[in-house]
């Protein structure tokens, strides 16, 4: 199992924060940001089109989908930070690490912090940091051998 | 002092009422001597809170497992019995609906901030807890919510009781995708 890459989406759709671990060769700077464009794009629409066809009323979320190889697996909190884990298929539901990623490291690190402006991209070296290690911690963080 | 004051509890981590009531005091009278004027006082006030409140709005959701509301009765609940209970410590009560079911009233029994306060009479139109407005309005609206929060009446000022009133303006939208419309 693997962690690709993350994603994290301010609400104005900025995306705050990139990451990526394994995967093919890191893209270039411009690439990435074009890339983060399309991916906000794909989690905006992916999520008018989940209401829209949703057969039962009230609000609907989508929380991964699945290519022959990956999954990408989403969570966005009531206040519409997004975040976004590509890992490969055979990593489970998610939805708490991401969570607690939320819980414990965005909100603890970057919203608790008063001389960070939140709606713009990350450069808390303390909040890469503890990211990375919380990641790297995680049973599927590696890649199959 | 030797009388045996509530504690606001934070994960274990406790801080003095008391503390908290003066410090707030503190600015506020700070704020008196700055501009001089109780209505600059108020927007100051007012501009704090939201900006405390865009940030309290994501400490609260990281710490109650709370979803989507469905409706704004499910807020106000939520708004007195979770977000005030978590900063403040209190319980409002929750009435006064108007009948569209847009506007509510929150009564505070007692307000923390306002334990030791006596408001001069050269300050009769300082709304002096006016910060709990922003923080409403600042919270709300990073949920997708624009509302109006203003004080009806203040016990500092001599009415029975104090309340806060919440207007629902409207829903707000996700952000549009760049070069989309």
């Amino acid at each position: 199992m693997a962690i690709y890459d993350f994603y994290i989406f301010h609400r104005e759709g900025t995306c705050i924060y990139y990451c990526q671990w394994h995967g093919k060769k890191p893209p270039s700077p411009s690439v990435t940001e074009h890339n983060c464009k399309l991916m906000y794009g794909l989690l905006y629409s992916l999520k008018s089109f989940v209401l829209r066809i949703s057969p039962t009323d009230g609000k609907d979320q989508f929380s991964s989908y699945r290519t022959s190889k990956y999954k990408l697996n989403y969570y966005e909190t009531p206040s519409g930070i997004k975040f976004v884990m590509t890992t490969d298929l055979g990593v489970g539901n998610i939805k708490d690490i991401m969570k607690s990623i939320y819980r414990k490291i965005y909100v603890e690190y970057l919203v608790k912090n008063p001389f960070i402006d939140v709606s713009k991209p990350v450069s808390s070296e303390l909040f890469v940091s503890k990211l990375d290690a919380y990641v790297k911690e995680l049973p599927f963080f590696e890649p199959k051998q | 002092m030797s009388r045996q004051t509530p504690r606001v509890s934070v994960e274990g981590r406790k801080f003095s009422s008391e503390v908290f009531a003066l410090t707030y005091g503190a600015l506020v009278a700070q704020l008196l001597k700055d501009y001089e004027n109780d209505d600059d006082v108020n927007k100051q006030l007012d501009k704090m809170g939201y900006s405390m409140g865009v940030r309290m709005i994501e400490d609260f959701l990281a710490r109650n497992n709370i979803g989507r509301c469905h409706d704004f009765r499910d807020t106000a609940d939520i708004i007195a019995k979770n977000g005030f209970k978590t900063f403040l410590g209190i319980t409002p009560n929750v009435t006064n609906w108007s009948t569209d079911g847009k506007e509510f009233s929150l009564i505070l029994d007692n307000n923390p901030l306002t334990e030791f306060v006596e408001l001069p009479e050269n300050h009769s139109s300082l709304s002096f807890s006016n910060i709990l407005c922003g923080a409403l309005r600042g919270a709300l609206e990073m949920v997708q919510m624009e509302v109006e929060v203003w004080f009806v009446q203040d016990s500092l000022k001599g009415d029975d009781t104090t309340e806060i009133r919440l207007k629902f303006i409207k829903k707000l939208e996700d952000a549009l995708p760049d070069g989309e419309d």
